[in-house]
């Protein structure tokens, strides 16, 4: 479980994120969605810790990760797994290379033992057979999928998630969801997915936080997003045709 | 003022929470070899050129039946152990390698990969960019040790070719009032400069902002600064130590 309180961030006299403060529960997929340039990757970052809150506080099943010691601030690094936009797959390193990287770093694994648990994870996400292939051989899809076998590679307990469906087709990123529900389901992570796909939202969206211009409107899930009384979040769902059509 | 208190910083961090030996050992190992090996065949040519020139520029301007033949090859040794080895091969080190390390430092930035090591609590720029700074203190003496002698070959094989000083002067005049202290003065500077070059490489490549235009820039500032901070240190050490 994480919970925010009360979170604030500024870029010089840039306001970004208002008091934003939510429960992100273990086991469910937890969604952060709003239009683009709103903060929700700002929030992510601050979640994570790649970005310090100017106010508030993240905790990790209570243990507090902003102003927590640095021994506490590393244990908990290194329980987070990250999937980043564009996958952000070290070039230089090979599939099974990329893979296995935390487990190099964070763990005392002998060889043996980390090439299985990357085959485990590499068959996890559906890909089997490709451990020598370079990220540059790979599509879209498979070095997201790598990417999330890389961020559960660790057994990490919290799952984050920067617009997994982010420049793939509509099909490949439904399976992308899919996967990364399926996966908080199995291994029981906290999972946070930030994004501005409907389809994800109504694919995924157990838990759903809507924020608009740096706050937070609206939290709810896929079956009640319909019935809000919010206008901002009304646009943003109802901002393409198709969506327009089915609207009640 | 500012980026230089941002580069200090980014000095001291260095240092903290860092990994394991080992993993800095391979780590290290690898960087040497890109630093170092894959750079041996442009420090090779570069050297072998320059002595070759500044033996037969040498001869062009040392006409004259006081002078002897010798003085030649005593101008070429001392050059080339005080000033071109060092501090020209350092010129070249910062275009190939400094270029190198901020333009992959700076991808890793943009493509969020810097970001992916911060995010499972590995300190970035510690793993990144000390095993380049160990590799390139380690192997650029080396590279130096290399071109002063092949810069020095450059030169016999040019001036007898050209007939220009006869081979048993060029070797007497290597010889003659040879000052020991210049090869640790050549080799005090190799140090320094090779700190310069990857530490502000790797500074300019770890804080870029933008996209791949970005990262051009960060490439070109690095040699730019790096070019500036050898000739900076050329001149402080030349002081401080001749």
């Amino acid at each position: 479980m994480i919970e925010i309180k009360n979170i604030n961030k500024a870029f010089n006299d840039n306001q970004v994120l208002f008091n934003i403060s939510g429960l992100f529960e273990k086991g469910k997929t937890n969604l952060v969605i709003g239009a683009s340039g709103t903060g929700k990757s700002v929030l992510l970052k601050c979640l994570v810790g790649l970005l310090k809150p100017d106010k508030g506080n993240v905790l990790f099943n209570d243990r507090d990760f902003t102003n927590g010691s640095k021994k506490l601030i590393t244990e908990i690094r290194r329980e987070i797994g990250m999937l980043f936009q564009g996958g952000a797959l070290f070039d230089s390193k090979n599939v099974e290379e990329n893979v296995m990287f935390p487990l190099n770093i964070l763990s005392k694994l002998k060889k043996d033992e980390k090439i299985e648990r990357v085959n485990h994870c590499l068959k996890l996400v559906g890909l089997e057979n490709i451990n020598n292939k370079m990220p540059s051989e790979l599509s879209g899809g498979m070095k997201k999928r790598v990417g999330i076998a890389r961020a559960i590679v660790n057994n990490s307990k919290y799952l984050f998630c920067d617009e997994p469906n982010s420049g793939l087709d509509p099909l490949t990123a439904i399976k992308i969801d899919n996967l990364i529900q399926k996966l908080t389901y199995e291994l029981k992570t906290t999972t946070i997915v930030v994004t501005h796909d409907m389809n994800s939202v109504m694919e995924i969206g157990e838990k759903i936080m809507f924020i608009h211009q740096g706050k937070k409107l609206w939290e709810g899930n896929n079956k009640n997003i319909f019935n809000n009384k919010i206008k901002e979040l009304d646009e943003f769902i109802f901002s393409n045709k198709l969506m327009k059509k089915i609207k009640p | 003022m500012k980026n230089f208190g941002k580069y200090i910083i980014f000095i001291s961090t260095l240092f903290l929470r860092r990994e394991s030996f080992k993993t800095y050992f391979n780590l290290s190992v690898k960087e040497c070899i890109k630093i170092g090996y894959e750079s041996l065949f442009i420090v090779a040519i570069v050297s072998i050129f320059m002595g070759a020139v500044t033996t037969l520029q040498t001869a062009f301007n040392l006409v004259g039946p006081l002078i002897p033949d010798y003085v030649i090859s005593l101008v070429v040794r001392d050059m080339t152990l005080l000033e071109l080895s060092p501090t020209i091969i350092a010129i070249v080190f910062a275009g190939k390698v400094g270029s190198n390390i901020a333009g992959e430092l700076g991808t890793m930035r943009i493509t969020e990969q810097i970001d992916a090591l911060e995010v499972m609590g590995i300190n970035s720029s510690s793993y990144l960019v000390l095993p380049k700074i160990i590799a390139s203190i380690l192997m650029y003496p080396i590279l130096v040790v290399m071109s002063a002698f092949l810069a020095i070959l450059g030169g016999y094989i040019a001036g007898t070719i050209s007939e220009v000083i006869a081979g048993t002067e060029y070797i007497y005049g290597l010889r003659y009032e040879f000052n020991p202290f210049n090869i640790p003065f050549a080799l005090i500077k190799s140090y320094v400069f090779a700190f310069l070059v990857a530490s502000i490489s790797s500074f300019q490549g770890y804080y870029t902002e933008g996209g791949a235009l970005e990262v051009g820039k960060s490439s070109t500032q690095a040699v730019t600064k790096s070019c500036i901070a050898i000739l900076i240190a050329d001149y402080v050490l030349a002081q401080i130590l001749l």
